[in-house]
């Protein structure tokens, strides 16, 4: 069964090699972004020592690796599932011997693997030449913050599975597709770290499981967490982790009743 | 005349395909002003922690966010040509646009207005006004005059940009990445030119000027910025892209051999 899964991860990621070239602009777009936060922060900083708990250089070094993280815990895998609801061919993946979510989670780690190495690997090269990017030396930082990326990946994936499975109860789900890549674009904390939020809304996001897709595990890699609460933001990982998997099981479940075809 | 038929004609097929998907229609419209939502929470969110940005207050930074929303919305209403390779080129449309007796650009523009976009220049001018009011600056027949020669300018240079470079399609099917590259880099037009090094201040400016569908042309009615000079090459920078952006439409539309089967 597990050989199953390895082979889809293998065989999404020599498709994304196939169109590797595509990717090659986003590398570009992403340093463009990053460009423009840079710049502006930049300015915003001018002569202030620090602003809700970043220093000029944490916040550039923040910028650059909250984006190309999102380089790679990135997929649309939503559109992918709500696709495959609307044009029936979702019925036939009941029908085979293995879990769909599995398969789309591993569809997803395959893409995931491929912009490990061909988008973010190279696009945090290409930003740390280009901006005053200073990435920490100890290697047992790197080791937590592999590991946080990918935790990152499998929430961002679930959200993403969970917006995509609406479809089968909303008939077109495109509205609400967009609106969750507008909600975590702004509550992972890629476009504003969550501490500049006014009061409010720093502590709603405590609540909610976006700031562990991109906020926690840039804040652990700017060095800006101290040792001893890593672990602690470890843990808030797994939790929304298993948290997830509760609405996938159910809306899941619920589906098999509702499967209603559009056409095809 | 007849061309204003066709618009007519267009606009009424438009309507009556979008009626029959009412709810799409509105969330369209929802999301593209919550994509615009998060630049403008951008802003709000920082000026929490600065009082000025480069010299710039929160109410000067949202009055250029709304007049930068103006010419965009406009120019995504009637001139966005996203998917132009994809469907023209690669499925072959192009062939039937080329039968027929109206201008080629004309109508392919037409089969892909937007309205729903003009809600997001709607909201931009709601958001300059307030700003407008808040900052006291002097408002009479003269601004309103320059505010529509500057919008028109505007969107003229957006028309010539992304017009030059689709036409790049007419000689490459693949896609290029070049469109959502440059894309990418009109959202540096909306803030102050000076927090940019010189070379992207000078790419900005006269190369891909951008700097003139946001920063360049608002800048023209706050008082103190010193730009209200450069402010007023709007329109001529908006002629001269639109004139490129043109050219060389015609050009590569010699080209075209069609693709599609």
């Amino acid at each position: 069964m597990m050989s199953t899964y390895v082979e889809l991860i293998r065989m999404r990621f020599l498709t994304m090699l196939a169109y590797r070239v595509n990717y090659y602009s986003g590398i570009l777009i992403y340093t463009l972004n990053i460009g423009v936060y840079y710049f502006t922060w930049q300015a915003i900083y001018g002569g202030q020592g620090t602003l809700a708990g970043f220093t000029a250089d944490q916040m550039t070094t923040y910028i650059a690796v909250s984006w190309m993280a999102r380089a790679f815990y990135f997929n649309n895998l939503d559109r992918e599932i709500a696709g495959e609801i609307r044009d029936g061919s979702v019925a036939i993946q009941f029908i085979r011997p293995y879990n769909y979510i599995v398969v789309k989670m591993m569809q997803g780690l395959g893409e995931g693997c491929f912009r490990l190495l061909l988008f973010m690997t190279p696009g945090l090269v290409i930003a740390c030449l280009l901006f005053p990017v200073k990435l920490p030396h100890d290697p047992k930082l790197w080791a937590t913050f592999a590991w946080m990326l990918f935790m990152s990946f499998l929430i961002n994936s679930q959200i993403n599975i969970i917006t995509g499975l609406s479809a089968f109860f909303i008939e077109n789900n495109e509205g609400m597709m967009r609106m969750k890549r507008v909600v975590v674009d702004l509550f992972s904390g890629v476009i504003v770290p969550i501490s500049f939020f006014p009061g409010w809304l720093k502590g709603l996001n405590e609540w909610l499981p976006f700031q562990a897709i991109t906020y926690l595990p840039s804040s652990v890699f700017t060095g800006r967490v101290p040792n001893g609460d890593i672990l602690g933001v470890m843990a808030v990982q797994v939790v929304w982790l298993v948290i997830l998997t509760l609405p996938i099981i159910v809306l899941w479940r619920s589906a098999r009743h509702r499967l209603f075809v559009q056409g095809g | 005349m007849y061309y204003m038929g066709l618009v007519g004609e267009y606009l009424k097929n438009y309507a009556k395909t979008r009626l029959t998907y009412r709810a799409d229609f509105w969330i369209e419209v929802l999301s593209d002003l919550l994509f615009q939502a998060t630049n403008l929470i951008f802003i709000f969110v920082v000026f929490m922690h600065t009082p000025t940005l480069a010299g710039w207050t929160r109410d000067e930074m949202v009055f250029v966010y709304g007049y930068f929303m103006i010419p965009y919305g406009l120019f995504i209403c009637f001139f966005n040509l996203w998917g132009f390779s994809e469907r023209y080129i690669v499925k072959g449309e192009m062939d039937r646009i080329l039968t027929r007796p109206a201008y080629n650009l004309f109508q392919i523009l037409l089969e892909n207005v937007d309205p729903p976009a003009v809600i997001g220049s709607f909201i931009g001018t709601v958001m300059m006004g307030i700003c407008w009011v808040r900052l006291g600056l002097p408002f009479g027949l003269l601004e309103v005059g320059v505010l529509l020669v500057m919008i028109v300018g505007s969107v003229m240079i957006y028309f010539g940009i992304y017009i030059a470079l689709t036409s790049i399609s007419f000689y490459s099917d693949a896609p290029t990445g070049i469109l959502p590259l440059v894309y990418n880099i009109q959202s540096y037009g909306r803030y102050p030119m000076t927090i940019y090094n010189r070379f992207i201040q000078v790419l900005l400016t006269w190369i891909l000027p951008f700097a003139f569908v946001g920063i360049i042309p608002a800048s023209y009615f706050i008082t103190g910025k010193g730009m209200k000079q450069l402010a007023l090459y709007t329109p001529l920078v908006g002629i001269v892209a639109f004139a490129i952006g043109l050219t060389l439409w015609n050009i590569g539309i010699k080209k075209y051999r069609g693709a599609g089967s």
